[in-house]
């Protein structure tokens, strides 16, 4: 039998990811390394010019099994499904699970803003949330992996050595305390793993 | 009901406090952006918590005015998403063209912006002399902004691109006077422009109008409210009259999506049923 601390560690309900530059390739070699109907939902930042389209979301969705698509506001959020956050609208999480969008001011120069989604994703899920950071070319999310671990949540940054950008992963390890720094390639599987013994269990 | 966090309890509880005292009714809006406005307030103010907070806020108007204007979120820019534009242009005006007179409301226009770029469209259509554009919002400090008609000079090369892909016809600098930091938008643009007070949480309909644009304030409401301004909007447009929705704005789940049909689909163009 699981002991209390392990089960609420292990019990996730989500994952948010975020990155800007050098994030496409990154996130393609994380996303095709997990399952068709993988048990949490997967929440994307990326930084994008703000006039582009959903190319993003459909590239992503052409490379790996689960379904991309842009988060649309007052969308349920469901397993097994990766959202995207639309360019230039920022992508925050509702108390009932539940996206909603705002064109506030920038945070940190972005819009999406990752410390925006962080920060109220782990308002919701709390310690039932995991945080990754990859790579990218300035300091936005930062803050909010360090709120994810405030709240209990799981932290995961690339390790900055194989990031094709290292200025994100580099401010996000010096900010916070992170569970895990790991090369790309081992984010996909450790995810597969949290979400596994999650079904076990 | 799992007990909530002081945070959620003292939130719920300010916004019920200024709709008591003030009138202004957030109690329906997204709730995150929301909070993250408060706990933004929050920390400039010094206070130790919210509860602490809302002490100041029954007491003290200015300090009421300032978060006001923090809860209106005024990011805008003229011909914002310009293929928008495009549309109204290429699709929407020469609808328009057949009516005798105009009637257009713009809801929340923040600091009037878009109710520019409108009038300019307008002009070049040659519609301008026989349209009514009335662009409102619930802020008095903005909509005191936007009847100046003055922005930062540092926008232009945005709004002179933006003017360009949304099919502008002119050279954009025919439209405002340059001085030092500050741009100013020509008085013959502000003839047909009426800038009002309108609240569309608590305020009702505003009458027979040929177009309704309101785009990005749909996304802070929460359902109820949403279809609240969607039913509000129906009942303000004359029979076949085009509703304009913010680019991630969408009737399909609404409770009135059958009242309109779509216009243009991919740039939220409505137009209400005869």
């Amino acid at each position: 039998m699981k002991s209390r601390t392990d089960k609420s560690i292990l019990n996730f309900e989500a994952v948010v990811i975020g990155t800007s530059a050098g994030g496409m390739n990154a996130l393609q070699v994380i996303l095709k390394s997990l399952p068709r109907y993988f048990a949490l939902p997967v929440i994307i930042v990326q930084h994008l010019h703000p006039n582009s389209d959903d190319y993003s979301a459909r590239i992503l969705n052409d490379s790996c099994k689960m379904i991309v698509k842009q988060a649309n506001e007052k969308e349920k959020i469901g397993p097994g499904v990766v959202y995207t956050a639309p360019p230039n609208y920022h992508l925050l999480v509702e108390e009932n699970k539940t996206f909603s969008l705002s064109i506030a001011e920038r945070e940190k120069y972005a819009r999406p803003s990752i410390n925006v989604l962080f920060e109220t994703a782990a308002d919701v899920y709390g310690a039932k949330l995991i945080g990754i950071i990859l790579t990218g070319a300035n300091n936005d999310g930062s803050e909010g992996l360090k709120r994810i671990k405030e709240k209990g949540g799981l932290t995961i940054v690339q390790d900055p050595e194989t990031a094709e950008v290292d200025s994100m992963p580099r401010d996000a390890i010096a900010a916070t305390k992170v569970d895990y720094i790991l090369p790309l390639e081992q984010i996909g599987p450790i995810l597969r793993k949290m979400s596994q013994k999650q079904e076990d269990g | 009901m799992p007990a909530k966090d002081n945070e959620n309890i003292e939130i719920q509880l300010l916004l019920e406090a200024i709709y008591l005292k003030y009138g202004y009714d957030f109690r329906s809006y997204a709730r995150a952006s929301i909070k993250r406005r408060i706990l933004h307030m929050l920390s400039l103010s010094g206070h130790k918590n919210i509860s602490e907070m809302q002490h100041q806020l029954l007491y003290d108007t200015d300090f009421f005015d300032k978060l006001l204007l923090s809860f209106s979120i005024n990011v805008t820019e003229m011909f914002r998403d310009p293929k928008f534009y495009k549309s109204i242009r290429e699709k929407v005006i020469p609808v328009l063209k057949t009516y005798p007179f105009l009637k257009i409301w713009h809801a929340g226009c923040s600091t009037g912006e878009e109710a520019y770029s409108l009038a300019i469209l307008l002009k070049e259509e040659g519609l301008h002399e026989k349209s009514q554009i009335y662009a409102t919002d619930f802020n008095e400090v903005v909509l005191k902004k936007a009847k100046e008609g003055i922005f930062s000079v540092d926008r232009i090369k945005e709004y002179t691109s933006n003017y360009q892909k949304a099919g502008g016809k002119e050279s954009f600098a025919d439209y405002y006077t340059a001085r030092y930091e500050l741009a100013k938008i020509d008085n013959s643009l502000k003839k047909n422009i009426v800038f009002a007070d309108h609240n569309l949480t608590t305020d009702s309909v505003f009458g027979e109008m040929n177009m309704i644009m309101c785009r990005n304030v749909l996304i802070y409401f929460n359902k109820e409210l949403q279809d609240r301004a969607i039913n509000l909007f129906h009942n303000s447009l004359a029979h076949f009259g085009f509703l304009c929705l913010g680019s991630k704005e969408d009737l399909r789940f609404s409770a009135h999506k059958d009242d309109f049909e779509e216009f243009v689909a991919k740039e939220r163009i409505y137009r209400k049923r005869g």
